[in-house]
Formats: structure tokens, sequence, C-alpha cells
């Protein structure tokens, strides 16, 4: 074969080329799309409440991710600081998907009921109260800050549009569940519930 | 995986791998030598000229290494569709072999001292390094590494004790957790705000704190009929109930009047997360008997 071929037909070769670089996307990840494992919850998991969701909203804002991953790998050092590994099916609801790719605090995958609501109150307020060597930074303006409750219910209509299945009742009540909350007790309520539907000693 | 998307993986991935190697031979073939020479390729641009040789052996040999080498993983560990590969391979097979084999390291040692009474536990000097070191890592961000807790997090130190410091009510405690609720203005919703004053005036007699001897006197009323049913009439408090004792000097939330106030105007919600899910029954023991020891 003559590379000149490929190299004087630019349609040739930009052919070539994306057949080339989707080979790994389409025996990857194209086949996942379809696939029971990525695409059906596992047993007991429930859409975020209106709460919930604006407490990850919240977690997405003040940037939470960068720093804490939502993924545990299948290694004993991990599952047993962290607990059982995460599976797939805990996540079809999360859009977008928070595992974040850097640990410089712990994972949060299964941080859901392992400190009391005060802890996590005092711990975000004021990391090194609780924590002496923590490098964490504090943030004390989710204690003064109302959550905005006005957009709450366009947000769950539109994971509704994206297969997650809140009620129509859900919605219509979202509004008026998180007006005139706190920050702080919308970002605990999604931290509470992390990682619950799977528990298992380690 | 359906039969579909296993064929539509091994054929994408063979085809890529037999692909390459078919792209390699194709170009080499046509390649006029085998070896390095200062023939061009023949097209000029700018006084800059492209030499027509081939590529060097080591690396010719060396791509088709790799496409040898992707061919051997493929058929030892799983990558074609539903093909579980000649190991029999998985992730969750590893995993399960690490955590195997810590347990029968570990395990053993818990295990030794899993049926040993707390008390006689406490005395054992490499259970209490175990303990130290459960406590650290599952215990400390709350009580302090010396677990002398802080503001809304228990001293487990010393002889003052929400639930009780019995060895089966610290077992109770870990595996169970304990939820600790006051309500705001206790047992009596509609509290008037001289109504606070004096129960918190009170309250601070209890323990000779500085008071309003008058308003403490009026608050006595208030104290048995929105207080006392946890509190105890007397305010010693009643550990079934995990109602803290509030006329000695050890306070969870401060002492002071306005930490009073604070307290009583909007109550205190407080858990102890159940450590039973996340534990093994021998490693709870074991932790029961550190805090045992820690005020014993």
């Amino acid at each position: 074969m003559k590379h000149e071929i490929v190299e004087k037909n630019l349609g040739l070769m930009i052919v070539l080329i994306i057949l080339t670089i989707s080979g790994g996307f389409l025996a990857e990840v194209v086949p996942l799309f379809f696939s029971k494992d990525t695409n059906e919850p596992v047993e007991g998991l429930e859409p975020l409440s209106a709460l919930e969701l604006e407490g990850r909203d919240i977690y997405i804002r003040e940037g939470c991710h960068v720093c804490h991953t939502q993924q545990i790998r299948p290694f004993r050092a991990e599952t047993e600081r962290y607990g059982h590994y995460s599976v797939a099916g805990e996540f079809v609801y999360d859009r977008p998907f928070l595992w974040g790719s850097k640990r410089t605090g712990p994972d949060l995958a299964r941080v859901g009921g392992r400190y009391s609501d005060a802890w996590q109150r005092q711990h975000l307020y004021d990391p090194r109260s609780v924590v002496p060597e923590s490098n964490m930074p504090a943030f004390p303006w989710l204690f003064e800050n109302r959550v905005n409750h006005a957009d709450t219910a366009a947000k769950m209509t539109t994971l509704q549009t994206l297969g997650v299945p809140y009620s129509d009742e859900q919605i219509a009540e979202a509004s008026a569940e998180v007006k005139g909350k706190f920050e702080i007790e919308a970002l605990v309520a999604y931290l509470q519930q992390l990682g619950t539907v799977i528990s298992e000693k380690r | 995986m359906s039969t579909f998307w296993s064929i539509w993986v091994s054929v994408i991935v063979l085809g890529t791998i037999f692909g390459c190697w078919w792209l390699l031979l194709a170009t080499r073939k046509s390649q006029t030598t085998d070896t390095e020479t200062d023939r061009t390729t023949g097209h000029s641009f700018d006084g800059i000229e492209e030499l027509d040789n081939p590529l060097p052996k080591w690396w010719f040999y060396l791509f088709i290494a790799t496409c040898v080498f992707s061919l051997g993983y493929l058929a030892l560990y799983p990558g074609l569709g539903n093909f579980k590969g000649l190991l029999g391979w998985t992730s969750y097979n590893q995993w399960e072999a690490e955590v195997q084999q810590a347990e029968a390291r570990y395990g053993e040692l818990y295990a030794k001292f899993g049926d040993t009474p707390v008390v006689e536990l406490a005395e054992n000097e490499d259970a209490m390094k175990m303990g130290q070191r459960l406590f650290a890592n599952n215990c400390a961000v709350c009580h302090g590494s010396a677990g002398r807790g802080s503001l809304g997090f228990p001293n487990l130190t010393d002889d003052d004790w929400l639930y009780g410091g019995d060895p089966d009510t610290i077992l109770t405690t870990l595996h169970q957790g304990r939820n600790g609720n006051m309500p705001a203005k206790g047992m009596m919703p509609n509290m008037t705000s001289d109504q606070v004053d004096q129960v918190v005036n009170y309250v601070l007699s209890f323990s000779d704190r500085a008071n309003d001897p008058e308003a403490a006197e009026a608050g006595k009323e208030v104290f048995a009929q929105a207080c006392s049913a946890c509190h105890g009439s007397d305010g010693k408090g009643n550990q079934a109930m995990g109602a803290p004792n509030l006329t000695d000097d050890t306070w969870l939330y401060g002492s002071t009047y306005g930490w009073i106030k604070e307290t009583v105007m909007n109550g205190r919600q407080n858990q102890m997360p159940a450590q039973g899910e996340r534990l093994s029954d021998d490693q709870i023991q074991i932790l029961a008997a550190y805090v045992y020891s820690l005020s014993n």
C-alpha cells in the first residue's frame, strides 16, 4: 500500500483517522450504554430528595469534588478504610457524576452516617476545631446563606427527563421543601446519604 | 453482556490489532528498499526533502511485539466480550483474595480477644495497643485522639457518662450508636422568654453557678414542667434516656448563661454513629475495652 494514496486524499485520510480513534470508544464505552450493570440502579437506590439535590449543587459549587473523590476502588486498603467498593449501579441518577480524580482529602463515597450531623456542621464551619491537622478550607457562609429554592423544581424536572424517577408530586413539593433552609442543612443532608445504599462490614 | 455486544467488542478489538499488523506489513512491503539509503521520496517543499527510508528494524519488530503481547493478554485476561480469559481473573476475585489473606492474618489477632470480657481485656496491654489504633482510626475524629472530646462530643476519659460507662452499655453504644435529642424548650413548647430566663437561672443554681436567686426560684416550676421528665426533678439526669446530669461540672455544650439559654431555646440533637455495621464484633469488643480503660 502506498502512503501517498492516503496522504493525497484528504477525505480518505479523515475517514481513516476517525475510524482509528473511535475504536477504543466503540469497544470500551458504547457497549456500556446498553449494559444492565451500568444502567440499572442498585436495589434500594432512591433519587436525591429536593434538599439533598440542592446540597449536591452546593457540593459542586464549592468544588468539593476537586479534592474529594466519590469512588472506592476494589482494593483491600480502600475497602478497609472507606467501606464496600463502589459499583456502577449506585451512580445511575448522578448527572453529572462526581467521582473526582484527586484525593487531597479522603474519599466521600460512603461518608453518609459516618459522622453525626453536628460533627459535619462543626467541621464545615471550622475544620481545624475537630481535626487539628486538617488543611480543608472553612465554609462559614453556608451557615448564613439560604438555599435558592427558585430553580429546585426545574432541576428535578430536567433530571426526570433524563430518566431519574421523580414523581410529579415530589417536583411540586420541591420548592417548599427547601425554602428557608440554610445551605449547610442541604449540604449535610446530601453528605449523610452518600453511599448508604450498600453497607457491609469491613 | 449480550451476545451481540460480545461479538461487537471482539470484532473491534481483534480488528484493531490485526489492522495494525496488516498496516505495518503492508507499508513495509511497499517500500522499495529495506535498508537506509540517501534516496528521497521525491517531493520537495521550500528546499525541504524527505528521505524514503523504512522503519528501523528494531522499531518495526517492537510494533509487531506489541501486537503479539496484546493477543497473549487477550487470551489470558478478560477483554474479548464475554470471554473470561484463561486465567479466570476478575478485579472482584483479586479483591476477595486480598481480603481473605488479610482476614486470615489479622482476624486471628482480633478473634484472640473477642471472647474476653471487657474489664479483663482492659488490663491486657496488647489488646489495648490494638484498641488505641482502632480508636485513632474510627473514633478520634470526634472524641479527639486522647478521647477527651470537645464541644458537643463527650469526653470519654472522665467518670461522667450520658448513657452509662459499664461494659455492656459501652458495647451497646458502639454497636447501635446513640441518638441524643433534646427538644427546644423541653416539654413546654410555649415557654415564654421570661420563663426561659427563669429556668436557665434555676439550672445554673444546681451547680452553684452565679445566678439570680429570685429568677431561679421561679424557674423551679418551669423546670418541673419542661425538663424534669428527662433530667429528673433534681436535675441529676437519666442515663436510660441519655439525659445529662445538670448538677455536676461536666457540660457537653458549655455552662454559661448564654450557652444554657441557647440549649433551652433551640434544643440539641446529637448522634453517635452506629459502628456495628462497619466493624466486626471482635473489633468492637476491643474498642469497648479501650474506651472502658480510658476512665478506669
